[in-house]
């Protein structure tokens, strides 16, 4: 007994490290291998509203690019509307609607690490969850991930876990979305099989296997493709449609199907 | 004594955490360098101090700042790694003049100073990365960050140190 005392005494510091190092490691590899039990993520009250507070401020000298990304959705969506062919005003029945949509800011950006995080002012409160998807005016930028009170992490496109149903537009054609970590304008399609024909510069948008996004949101156009190495598949670079870099106004999309959806598949899951 | 550094280290604590989420998580050099300047609290702690108390201190500091840049533990794990092996790196460092009672870093000399803060981020950074990676096929993304981060961080640490140095005449 004595000499375990001993010991503890004699190697307390040794011991206290190792603790810390193995706490701080069970947070990193518990997240590595859960997809969303994390601990540590900046949607909580304290950085939530530190970050806050600091977009309060830098906001203001954005708001004038941010006016004029705004207009210009304005008159993307004005251009559609006056276009249509239905002359009288659409009733929209709040009964059968899809899809509803949340606007929000970001407060944090990051693109710089192999796994980005963003974060943005909307939590629970405003209904949002887990799992919904997150678009700008111009393209999707990732997946709702951990949420509080009032604020949430969205996992970014840019995340070496991301992994998201994409296709080439107006084609069934569809691959996964994923990052390999090396530059923050361009993501990675695979998947493709070889006898599709593909063009530079041909469209790749959301595709429709996901609960997550509703089809057809853009993502990017086709920079480069090869072969993989067993020359059955394309690997394909994508250059994304968002700036990355400066990312403010953004829309949550909340599927109300979706919970039919899960429940549906995970019965079938069962059934076998 | 007593009062007043429990009161310097708390206020450099909150400002160095401040400083990394706010303004240097931002900075993205040539698109992807983030100098981490948090490692100077590790620099800057006073030396014959309680070990137990530097060692969950430097814990937390990781731990906070993961917290705000969603790095998981990363952080917390690289940081009390260096906190560990601080004793050690400032023996290397500063040969036996660290072993007297009367040893202050300001009685150094500028290499060794240098020295010492260069491995302290060297070490902080080879652990922060590989585990961020976290695989052996991307060695060479994981040395180019190292480099590429590490130098930035110290160019930065270096301008801080001359800017906030400490001088007791």
């Amino acid at each position: 007994m004595q000499q375990i005392i001993n010991f503890i005494i004699r190697y307390k510091n040794l011991l206290l490290y190792l603790l810390l190092l193995i706490i701080s490691l069970g947070f990193t590899i518990n997240a590595h291998s859960y997809h969303r039990s994390r601990f540590l993520n900046s949607a909580n009250w304290v950085s939530g509203s530190i970050f806050q507070t600091s977009d309060n401020i830098t906001t203001y000298f954005q708001l004038g690019a941010e006016n004029k990304k705004l207009l210009e959705e304005n008159r993307k969506l004005r251009l559609l509307l006056s276009n249509r062919q239905i002359k009288d005003t659409v009733a929209i029945d709040s009964a059968s609607l899809h899809y509803k949509i949340i606007a929000g800011r970001v407060i944090k950006n990051s693109y710089a690490n192999p796994r980005n995080y963003i974060t943005i002012d909307k939590g629970e409160d405003q209904g949002i969850g887990e799992d919904m998807g997150v678009i700008t005016a111009t393209g999707i930028l990732g997946i709702i991930e951990n949420t509080s009170a009032n604020f949430s992490t969205v996992q970014s496109i840019l995340n070496i876990k991301s992994n998201i149903n994409a296709k080439i537009k107006n084609t069934n054609h569809f691959g996964s979305l994923v990052w390999n970590a090396k530059d923050y304008n361009t993501v990675q399609l695979m998947d493709i099989p070889r006898l599709v024909q593909l063009n530079i510069g041909d469209t790749i948008v959301t595709g429709a296997m996901s609960s997550i996004f509703p089809e057809n949101i853009p993502i990017g156009v086709i920079k480069k493709f090869d072969l993989n190495v067993q020359k059955s598949f394309y690997s394909i670079d994508v250059a994304l449609f968002n700036d990355m870099t400066g990312i403010k106004n953004i829309y949550v999309i909340n599927n109300l199907e979706r919970p039919e959806i899960k429940a549906l598949e995970s019965e079938t899951k069962n059934g076998q | 004594m007593g009062n007043n550094f429990y009161l310097t280290n708390a206020a450099r604590f909150v400002l160095l955490v401040l400083a990394q989420v706010l303004v240097f998580n931002n900075l993205n050099f040539f698109g992807s360098i983030n100098p981490m300047v948090y490692v100077l609290f590790l620099y800057w702690y006073p030396i014959k101090e309680n070990r137990a108390y530097f060692l969950i201190m430097s814990f937390l500091l990781g731990l906070f700042i993961d917290l705000f840049s969603d790095t998981l533990a990363l952080n917390a794990a690289a940081t009390v790694t260096i906190a560990y092996l601080r004793p050690t790196i400032m023996r290397f460092c500063f040969g036996v003049n660290y072993e007297f009672q009367s040893f202050k870093l300001s009685n150094t000399t500028n290499v060794q100073q240098i020295t010492f803060l260069a491995l302290l981020i060297l070490i902080h950074h080879i652990i922060f990365f590989s585990l961020e990676i976290f695989s052996l096929s991307n060695l060479l993304l994981i040395l180019k960050k190292i480099l590429t981060t590490g130098l930035a961080t110290f160019i930065v640490c270096l301008l801080f140190r001359t800017l906030f140095s400490v001088r007791k005449n």
